[in-house]
């Protein structure tokens, strides 16, 4: 194993630290040397955990799980931005290249009403999956379904399904939303399914459960700021949004 | 050889593909009454647990499902990219279940059980129907028609896919699934919660303790049935391509009640990875091995060549795996491309800084589909930029997501140079010993996907994890579990109304108490250690340890000394491993320092199996025992077992064995030449 072939940095950290979701929290302020621009974000993080267990502190806690942006898992508010800097970059895939010798870097939770604090930076994201549970399906029991070639779907409409569900289901649009909306988040879901045919049964009611359930969890209104399709990792587009607001239009008509 | 009588496979009658149909329709079912009052615990929320737990909830059964990330969704299975094989025969190209089981058996390097197999190939078409119902959007032809690709080990396009997100779109049916019966109140769901111990009453599993992991409370949950889906336990290595909380605790700490372990050796090093970096790495990525269908891997035929690749011209690159194996080319199995890999760096042909690595090249491939799309475009006299530039479209369209992966990863561009790659941990075929049912030794205990010792011999296909889960959990589970329960049910209407019976105390019962204050006691004990090394600094020993001595290529000398340096760091850990914090808070170092003790402990038993293993065999490669040509040697006569371990105190197993009888495929040396 090498050291690599990454320039190092110097950089000041400060970190939201909070005990629980009770406490009040701060920031508090670490140095870090010699951090190789190959490090990931996360792995820079671990560097700074292992140096305060040496001193005998607790280590700061995060979220993350599969380092690949995939599970969603990691959830960094970084100088001022849900996943730092870069666009369409979770916080485990950022890489210390992103940064320069000398930076500061303040690192704090997702805010927002609907996610609260369990501790540091890591939150409750348990409202997702119950406006999921709300409609978020398609309701085929295990061994009821046909042939999976009787259902046609044209190339374009599966990719743009995909595209859709390809959502992570991080909470940065809710993170980066001046109202703490969740419509990025409820849209895509809606969307997925109201683009195939598979979906169509349920449609209407789906929408307005996944809406209400949101609007339970208190989620904030949408106004159309677009920063949580500026935001999001996964390229999310407004357009489901859009698509969204059009089922909500249609379901309520009948 | 005989099995154990220890070791009752429960393998039914008949031939092999009748079996399961027979099977299935003869078994004792539980009426629709009697499953509401039944409860069965799913930890787990993978494809196996999610798929399990939905499931058996639309059935009738009282279900709670556990995980340890914040939600189900998250589970490691999320990350699985390339593809899930089912035998549909969409493309007309010779596929059948029979060819599939074959692979399947011929590719784990016959070390598999037959019926279980067989039974794996019968489901997977279902799985493919399921899943499209749900709406998981898999990939499609202009024509509106399913895709396929190719993964290696087999002739066929059998794999279907979503990009390279498979996994997460698979799962995320799943979940959806789970959750609508959360919705319902049929699943009662416990995210962030993390298993600790089975509790078993006279030897039979009632229940469960888990810890709230964002209170720390611990916590009794009884269940008729309790099914770990509880995934692989690849991070032994420390890096591997697993998820960060990927672990093995609740499968060890179900075979220090009685669960058996088979084969724990049996690991997947998967070839095409993203190298390590530098001392700071946490993990490895992996490139789907779907890559392989587009890219070919080579090194340069001179040692030491320090050229660009782009500037090492054809007639000096050693295409290594298409000179080795021209019938199967880039799409050999992963044991013997990983293995492949080692020998060129081994030799001193490797590239990049660390000479460890290979590359992965997209060039030929790209410049092919380029052409096509000229040609469909119509474009005359293309140049060889538009040429390439319209192949890069199509590429990026087939696996942009892991490109661009890769480039945030390495700060290089895989669309100009060729990716470097080298093979890491991924996939452990190890796992809870099983019957037919999927009932580890333990009544009453099943394990279900990557946590059972599976159906993959020593060596998995690509893309046959997805669908072993998901046939473990939609197909095979809502079946084999009324075995149990129909006779569940008769001892409880045997049992009611006495005061003292298992029925009326559930988790009051002193079983409960006992496994409760146990687990209590440990965790205080990891807090109360107070020593100098972080739980980390351990982990990443065990890992380097594991790696040389236990990795791709082990030895007798190698692995003596691994089990040693092993007990050694088992000692120190419990002297001297610092645990800060408090029990009752979100801790998570504290969680993990229960994941690694275990780990140390698996570690000593991996290395123990591949000690008395003395032949190769698929992921298993013994350096005593190889071919002329360097492939691996298998010992039919001697080895034609599962090693099922059992526990019998520190360091301190016993073998069991359960015979592999092969009634339907000739046992034969692999060959993909
Ligand atoms: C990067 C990567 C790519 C892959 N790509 C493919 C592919 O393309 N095709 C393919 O077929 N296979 C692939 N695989 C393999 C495949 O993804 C896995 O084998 C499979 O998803 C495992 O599923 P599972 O349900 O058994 O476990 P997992 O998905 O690992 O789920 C484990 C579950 O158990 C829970 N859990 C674990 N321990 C505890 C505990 N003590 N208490 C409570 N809960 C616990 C976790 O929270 C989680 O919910 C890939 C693997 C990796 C690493
Ligand atoms: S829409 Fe984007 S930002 Fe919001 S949860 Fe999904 S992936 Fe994250
Ligand atoms: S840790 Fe999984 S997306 Fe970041």
């Amino acid at each position: 194993m090498g050291s690599g072939n990454g320039e190092l940095l110097n950089l000041t950290l400060k970190v939201w630290r909070q005990k629980n979701s009770k406490a009040k929290g701060s920031f508090e302020t670490h140095q870090l040397k010699g951090i190789s621009t190959d490090m990931s974000f996360l792995e820079m993080f671990d560097v700074l955990n292992e140096k305060l267990i040496s001193e005998n502190k607790e280590a700061i806690a995060f979220d993350h799980d599969c380092r690949e942006g995939i599970c969603g898992m990691c959830s960094m508010y970084i100088n001022g931005r849900p996943h730092g800097p870069k666009h369409a970059v979770t916080t485990c895939q950022l890489h210390m290249r992103s940064f320069k010798n000398g930076d500061t870097i303040i690192v704090e939770p997702w805010r927002s009403i609907a996610f609260p604090v369990i501790k540091d930076l890591a939150v409750d994201r348990g409202a997702f999956d119950r406006i999921i549970a709300s409609g978020g399906y398609v309701s085929v029991n295990t061994g009821n379904a046909q042939d999976a070639n009787n259902i046609l779907i044209p190339k374009t409409a599966a990719d743009e399904s995909f595209s859709a569900a390809a959502c992570i289901a991080c909470g940065a649009c809710v993170a980066a939303c001046k109202n703490g909306s969740a419509m990025l988040f409820v849209s895509a879901k809606v969307s997925q399914l109201a683009l195939l045919p598979q979906g169509q049964v349920e449609r209407k009611e789906r929408v307005l459960k996944m809406v209400q359930q949101m609007d339970e969890e208190g989620f904030g209104n949408c106004t159309n700021t677009g920063a949580c399709e500026a935001e999001c990792p996964k390229e999310i587009s407004l357009e489901n949004i859009a698509r969204l607001n059009r089922e909500m239009i249609g379901a309520s008509l009948t | 050889m005989a099995s154990s009588p220890k070791l009752n496979s429960k393998i039914p009658e008949g031939t092999i593909d009748q079996k399961w149909s027979k099977y299935r329709s003869t078994v004792h079912l539980v009426n629709p009454a009697n499953k509401r009052s039944l409860e069965v615990l799913v930890v787990g929320s993978g494809l196996a647990g999610a798929s399990a737990a939905a499931s058996l909830a639309e059935m009738g059964y009282k279900v709670k499902v556990f995980c340890f990330q914040d939600s189900p969704r998250r589970a490691h299975s999320i990350a699985a990219q390339g593809g899930i094989n089912a035998a549909k025969n969409y493309q007309n190209d010779g596929d059948s279940t029979y060819r599939l089981f074959y692979d399947t058996i011929k590719g784990g390097d016959y070390r598999a059980r037959e019926a279980n197999v067989h039974r794996l190939a019968e489901v997977s078409s279902s799985i493919i129907d399921q899943c499209v119902a749900q709406g998981v959007p898999l990939a499609r032809e202009y024509g509106g028609l399913l895709s396929n690709r190719s993964f290696g080990g087999t002739q066929v396009q059998r794999t279907f896919y979503a990009a390279g997100q498979t996994g997460q779109q698979l799962l995320l049916g799943a979940y959806s699934a789970l959750q609508r019966q959360v919705g319902m109140g049929a699943v009662e769901l416990c995210a962030r919660h993390e298993m600790l111990d089975v509790v078993t009453i006279n030897g039979v599993a009632r229940g469960i303790i888990a810890r709230n992991l964002i209170t720390g409370e611990m916590e009794k949950h009884f269940g008729h049935a309790v099914l770990l889906c509880t995934g692989g336990y690849g991070n032994v290595f420390y890096l591997s391509t697993n998820a960060m909380g990927s672990n093995v605790t609740a499968a060890w700490k179900a075979h220090k009640k009685g669960a058996f372990f088979g084969n724990p050796c049996y690991t997947q090093i998967h070839p095409t990875c993203i190298p390590v970096s530098g001392d700071h790495q946490s993990k490895l990525t992996l490139m789907s091995e779907s890559l392989r269908n587009d890219g070919r891997i080579w090194v340069p035929l001179k040692k030491d060549d320090t050229r660009k690749p782009t500037d090492i011209p054809e007639n000096e690159r050693d295409y290594y795996l298409e000179r080795r194996y021209p019938a199967f080319g880039n799409l050999v199995p992963r044991d013997v491309a990983s293995r492949a890999a080692k020998e060129r760096c081994d030799a001193g042909y490797g590239v990049g800084s660390s000479k460890k690595a290979v590359y992965l090249d997209f060039a030929a491939n790209t410049e092919r589909y380029g052409k096509t799309e000229v040609a469909k475009q119509n474009i005359h006299n293309p140049s060889k930029e538009q040429i390439m530039a319209l192949g890069k479209e199509v590429v990026k369209e087939k696996y942009g997501n892991l490109f661009d992966m890769y480039q945030q990863i390495t700060g290089e561009n895989p669309y100009e140079v060729p990716m470097r790659i080298y093979p890491a941990v991924h996939y452990t075929m190890g796992g809870l010993w099983v019957d037919y049912n999927l009932m580890t030794t333990i009544p009453g205990l099943y394990a279900l996907g990557e946590a059972n010792f599976s159906d993959h011999g020593a060596n998995r296909l690509g893309a046959s994890a997805l669908m072993q889960g998901l046939a473990d959990g939609y197909f095979v589970i809502p079946y084999t579990l009324g075995v149990y329960l129909s006779d569940e049910v008769s001892r409880m209407s045997a049992e009611k109304g006495k005061a003292d019976s298992i029925e009326t105390l559930k988790t009051n019962h002193p079983e409960f108490e006992k496994a409760l204050a146990e687990q209590t006691a440990l965790i205080t004990k990891f807090l109360t250690i107070k020593g100098t090394k972080s739980v980390e600094s351990f982990h990443k020993r065990l890992g380097l340890i594991m790696w040389d001595k236990c990795g791709m290529a082990r030895n007798k000398q190698g692995l003596t000394e691994a089990i040693a340096e092993i007990q050694a760091l088992r000692e120190e850990f419990w002297r001297d491993v610092r645990v800060l914090g408090e029990a009752n808070e979100f801790n998570p170092d504290l969680e993990k320092a229960g994941r690694v003790a275990d780990f140390i402990e698996l570690g000593e038993l991996m290395c123990k199996d591949a000690l008395h293993r003395e032949e190769s065999c698929g992921g298993h490669f013994r350096e005593e025992y190889q071919t002329e040509e360097g492939e691996a040697k298998r010992d039919d006569v001697n080895f034609a077992y599962v090693a099922a371990w059992e526990f019998k105190g520190i360091s301190n197993w016993e073998l069991n064995k359960e015979e592999l009888v092969y009634e339907n495929i000739k046992i034969a040396q692999r060959s993909y030449k």
